[in-house]
């Protein structure tokens, strides 16, 4: 750790990252790597109850016992021995602003981001006051009997919710990096919603500011109780900066009878993360699970938002966009695992492959014996910008009911000429077209965002194709 | 000065040569047809002007308001007032027309039309077309039959007011009543500012909208002008005796007249 690490560190008296405002002041010199020390000494800062630190010691002991993920991309150049796991004191990221990439700026400027939030995101700053808007819309929520805290929060405020739930979803043995996020895990919502308790406003947990201090392993808990509704913002469009390599994070939701949730989540790391995320929910009876999904930045993400159907009459869709630049790889896809009759599910994946980009669709859809009368659709549009960009799709369907309806449907286009040469014969200039085009192609999953994140995403995806196309 | 001036113009493919030296000169407030056969070169013509990239000028000069065309790209050509009427428009999925038409007019005049003011200048355009109100809001051609797809090239002529219009074969494939409705559009948007080249096949269109001139290509060769008469006598005596007199013979000097 040199100087200025730890110069930032004692700068950073004050408190606490969001999310940890509430933790006491803690000094510790950072060391990289995963031990049962760095796990304990993480349930150490949180002041977390046995239980918890139970769980992530014993999650350790799945991670390191698990191999490593032989499918998928190339994950190899990831070290997981160079990262630091435990929260860091906000000042901790203090790198300067000079030291953040120009393009990183260029985008900020060109999505109109206020100077301050621009800092923030950039992990120049630590602290954002949103507590201005937050608070407000929290005293609304609270009249509700809406819970909406930080998962670290919520471990103390909650433990009855949490014990019930955590880690049902997602068990630590579910795969590699799930394991590793239940050892180390900071931040990330909880939220509850009471029964036939309708939420009308999105709640927007991370819009832009939020985003950064997400941290690296947060871990988010939504339980819907029966006949409830939520729609649920997380993430943003502008380019989260950081010096760390990896983002991993798990997601569990939990819809009750006749609840429905809808996730909404827009992220773009910056291009040297690797984004490996979990993101699983279950759903009971006549409930609705909607994940609606972009994938912009990062080298290399792995995500698959899952819908567990267990209740008659479920319902479950997926709508998934990526965008994979030069030298990224997007390997996106959702699952729906119908264990119940009469469940329907639904996954609509668009990809858009820019220069030597590539992007894969990865699905599955499973029907278990004894789910009858199920009904699933796959429909996955792949766009490839470049003749070098690249895209693959692997559908897995695996149906143990002969009365199950599974279709699958594929497509992969290019941007013609001639919609090009038609559009900029309307005094379009040729990017604009392009962009155009593009942002009709993504246009059935832009829509169902909410307005600012569909515009935001318009108006990035033209930048990307400005500094990607030329 | 013509409006639009082309001279002894060759163009094609990269492989074929399709235009043998096409002249042609419009000046503002005229409205000039350009009929023949099949195949004859017309929509060639027409794609060259506008600049499509598939059309390679081998020799010649295109003039637009003085501007040498093949040193503007499609889009610049549009801005200095080329509009061009597509026989077959491409489908845009996502995109719908009004947002589409919004963006375009954006780009042509260099003012951003405020949202409420935009739709109802759209909603009127669209009832003088005798357009249903939702046509707005339809995917750019996305499922369009051969007709709404003229419908959407009207409307565009209509709401762009270009000053050099390039009708490529607004008539086919529409009936009665949609072809008097193009007609009726193009005939309202007559002014001495702005000129039209008409292309068609068939002479029908031709008596809704009455042309100052007529020009006859075959194999790429405009081999005989004249006036609107003309038009009747190709849509009596068909092109053979076109074909017969004149193929294969240098272009006519513009002076020169028949009937």
């Amino acid at each position: 750790m040199d100087e200025r690490e730890l110069e930032a560190l004692r700068k950073s008296k004050e408190g606490y990252e969001y999310g940890f405002a509430d933790e006491a002041e803690y000094g510790v010199t950072p060391v990289k790597g995963l031990s049962e020390a760095v796990v304990n000494q993480i349930a150490d800062i949180k002041g977390e109850p046995a239980w918890m630190r139970e769980f992530r010691l014993s999650s350790l002991k799945v991670f390191q016992a698990m191999p490593e993920v032989a499918w998928g991309p190339d994950i190899s150049p990831l070290n997981l021995d160079d990262i630091y796991y435990y929260l860091k004191p906000k000042g901790y990221y203090a790198h300067s602003w000079e030291e953040v990439p120009e393009r990183i700026k260029r985008t900020f400027e060109r999505l109109g981001i206020p100077e301050a939030e621009q800092k923030f995101l950039a992990g120049v700053e630590a602290q954002y006051d949103s507590e201005a808007v937050y608070g407000r819309l929290k005293g609304r929520w609270e009249k509700q009997g809406v819970i909406f805290e930080t998962t670290d929060q919520a471990v103390k405020r909650h433990p009855e919710l949490l014990r019930e739930y955590f880690a049902t979803v997602v068990k630590p043995d579910d795969n590699r990096f799930a394991a590793l996020n239940s050892a180390v895990w900071s931040g990330g919502s909880f939220v509850y919603i009471p029964p036939g308790v309708r939420v009308e406003i999105p709640l927007q947990a991370y819009f832009r500011i939020n985003a950064r201090s997400m941290g690296q392993f947060e871990r988010t808990l939504i339980i819907a109780d029966e006949g409830s509704f939520v729609h649920y913002v997380e993430g943003c469009t502008a380019p989260v900066y950081s010096t760390e390599s990896l983002h991993s994070g798990v997601i569990e939701i939990v819809v009750k009878r006749g609840a429905r949730v809808r996730y909404s989540t827009v992220q773009n790391w910056s291009t040297d993360i690797y984004n490996l995320v979990t993101q699983r929910a279950t759903t009971h009876e006549d409930a609705t699970m909607e994940w609606v999904d972009g994938n912009l930045g990062s080298k290399t993400t792995m995500k698959y938002p899952a819908v567990v159907m267990v209740g008659r009459g479920a319902r479950g869709e997926v709508l998934s966009i990526s965008f994979a630049g030069s030298g990224q790889h997007q390997d996106a896809g959702a699952k729906l695992i119908h264990l119940a009759p009469d469940t329907t599910g639904r996954i609509t994946s668009k990809s858009i492959s820019v220069a030597d980009g590539r992007s894969s669709y990865r699905g599955l859809v499973r029907v278990l014996p004894g789910a009858h009368g199920c009904k699933a659709h796959v429909e996955c549009d792949a766009l490839l910008m470049n003749p070098q960009s690249r895209t693959d799709t692997y559908p897995y369907i695996d149906v143990n009911e002969p009365d199950a309806e599974v279709s699958h449907e594929a497509r992969v286009s290019r941007v013609s000429e001639e919609q090009l040469f038609y559009l900029m014969s309307r005094g379009i200039k040729r990017t604009e077209a392009v962009s155009l085009v593009v942002s009709g192609f993504i246009q059935p999953i832009t829509k169902e965002l909410p307005l600012e994140y569909a515009v935001e995403l318009n108006r990035l995806i033209q930048l990307e194709m400005e500094e990607s196309v030329g | 000065m013509p409006m639009l001036e082309v001279d002894n113009l060759y163009a094609g493919t990269e492989e074929v040569t399709i235009l043998h030296g096409v002249s042609l000169a419009i000046d503002a407030g005229e409205v000039h047809a350009l009929m023949g056969p099949n195949a004859s070169g017309k929509s060639t013509l027409a794609k060259a002007l506008a600049g499509d990239p598939g059309i390679v000028v081998k020799s010649g000069a295109m003039r637009f308001l003085g501007e040498d065309l093949s040193a503007l790209t499609p889009d610049e050509r549009a801005r200095l007032g080329l509009f061009l009427s597509f026989q077959y428009p491409p489908e845009v999925p996502g995109v719908t027309i009004a947002s589409f038409i919004r963006t375009a007019l954006h780009e042509l005049t260099g003012e951003e039309t405020p949202v409420l003011s935009y739709y109802g200048q759209l909603q009127e355009k669209l009832k003088q077309l005798e357009l249903p109100d939702g046509f707005g809001a339809r995917e750019l051609h996305v499922g369009f039959s051969g007709g709404e797809k003229k419908r959407s090239e009207t409307l565009q002529l209509a709401v762009f007011a270009p000053k050099l219009a390039i009708l490529d074969e607004p008539d086919s494939g529409l009936d009665i009543d949609a072809l008097r409705i193009v007609a009726e559009s193009v005939n309202a948007m007559r002014s001495p500012e702005r000129a039209f080249l008409i292309i068609t096949h068939y002479q029908r269109i031709l008596n809704y909208i009455a042309p100052d001139r007529v020009h006859v290509m075959v194999d790429g060769r405009i081999v005989h002008r004249g006036g609107p008469q003309l038009a009747k006598e190709l849509e009596e005596r068909g092109y053979d005796w076109v074909k017969r007199e004149f193929a294969g013979k240098p272009s006519q000097s513009e002076d020169s007249q028949t009937g």
